[in-house]
């Protein structure tokens, strides 16, 4: 039962099946609370209605550009969610702009001028992210090659088969099955 | 059992096992040194998570026009062509950090680096007294009622203060109250620099 091969052959027919179904259930479920978590966003934090813009498509426009800006002052909300002065602000100067017709791009353009590409809660790809950025892709690249690898060398391994039995271990086989 | 002959052994694989040991533990142990630097850092004041770099830095600052509290107020152009390197603060009398560190703006002026002030969002009877209480360090104080031309700089809380050198370049912004530590290692660092630059 020493010999490493063997011992996997005999793995595989165990019925594990209960433990590898629960087990790929969970998986499923933990990626849904992912997918749902992202998608469902926070109520804003508007609170005044005299912020909001009276044209429905210029305030959706508004808020979706709030959504991307962090608030510099508590920075881990956006500048929509935020009830900081600043926030405040700056949610009534995108507003002006979306107003006066500018694009988003430009909107966000002219905040990332004064404020950094800090001020993105989905951070650009660049020198300074380019780990943060990476990381996931690498970790990915990294599993799916030893994935590979590992597929690989147990199929030469089973191609070539378990090596035949020498004459010591005949012998040993032919003692137990006697016995 | 003992007299039966033991099958071959697997041929243990040495180089995989000590990879895959040494690795992840060679990854945690330059995670924990950085951690470790970092920590450091924060404690002695050099490195703090939450301040941003400001996009200011190597440029002149942007033109604007703000009134002055008493007498003449502050323009982009006056300070995009300064006469002499000089510091500008943004403060609040409803700031405590602003309280905090008068004692150190106080002790910058005296040294005869020039200190010019902004405002944010003040009222200006507020703003005298609080300079009434805690001393005027300012050669000159403009007012930024609407918050406006702060936001055009960058700034993103009071206080934060700038160091422009003799050219009109913004070289150093710091947000939070200064100290004489911040003066130490970095003030005094600025001005050798721009005496160099100038000289």
């Amino acid at each position: 039962m020493t010999g490493g091969n063997h011992s996997a052959l005999f793995r595989a027919k165990e019925p594990r099946l209960p433990g590898l179904l629960a087990a790929k259930l969970l998986l499923v479920m933990v990626a849904l609370v992912f997918c749902l978590g992202l998608s469902v966003q926070g109520a804003l934090a508007v609170s005044d209605p005299g912020e909001l813009l009276a044209n429905p498509v210029q305030e959706a426009r508004a808020e979706a550009i709030g959504q991307q800006l962090r608030c510099l002052v508590c920075q881990n909300e956006s500048i929509e969610d935020s009830s900081a002065d600043l926030a405040k602000d700056i949610r009534t100067i995108i507003r002006q702009q979306v107003t006066a017709g500018r694009t988003n791009q430009q909107i966000i353009h002219y905040m990332v001028q004064r404020y950094g590409t800090f001020i993105l809660l989905k951070p650009p790809f660049d020198l300074m992210t380019a780990v943060l950025w990476g990381t996931p892709i690498a970790a990915l690249a990294v599993g799916i090659g030893i994935a590979i690898f590992s597929v690989r060398r147990q199929r030469r391994r089973g191609a070539r088969g378990p090596a035949p039995l020498s004459d010591a271990e005949r012998a040993r086989l032919e003692a137990l099955l006697r016995s | 059992m003992s007299d039966l002959p033991h099958p071959p052994v697997g041929q243990p694989r040495p180089i995989g096992r000590r990879l895959m040991l040494g690795v992840p533990l060679g990854l945690l142990a330059v995670a924990a040194g950085g951690w470790a630097v970092m920590l450091q850092r924060m404690q002695k004041g050099e490195f703090d998570p939450h301040t941003l770099p400001s996009q200011l830095i190597g440029k002149k600052v942007p033109d604007f026009t703000l009134p002055g509290l008493n007498g003449p107020g502050i323009t982009g152009a006056e300070l995009q062509a300064p006469k002499q390197p000089m510091l500008v603060n943004f403060f609040a009398s409803w700031c405590l950090p602003c309280m905090e560190e008068a004692a150190v703006l106080k002790e910058i002026a005296a040294q005869g680096l020039p200190i010019w002030g902004i405002t944010y969002k003040d009222k200006p009877e507020a703003t005298r007294a609080f300079l009434a209480k805690n001393g005027n360090p300012y050669q000159r104080i403009a007012m930024d009622l609407p918050g406006r031309v702060a936001i055009n700089w960058g700034v993103y809380g009071v206080p934060e203060t700038y160091f422009i050198d003799g050219g009109g370049i913004v070289r150093w912004r710091f947000a939070g109250p200064l100290t004489d530590v911040v003066v130490r290692r970095d003030i005094v660092r600025l001005l050798a620099r721009a005496e160099k630059t100038a000289a």
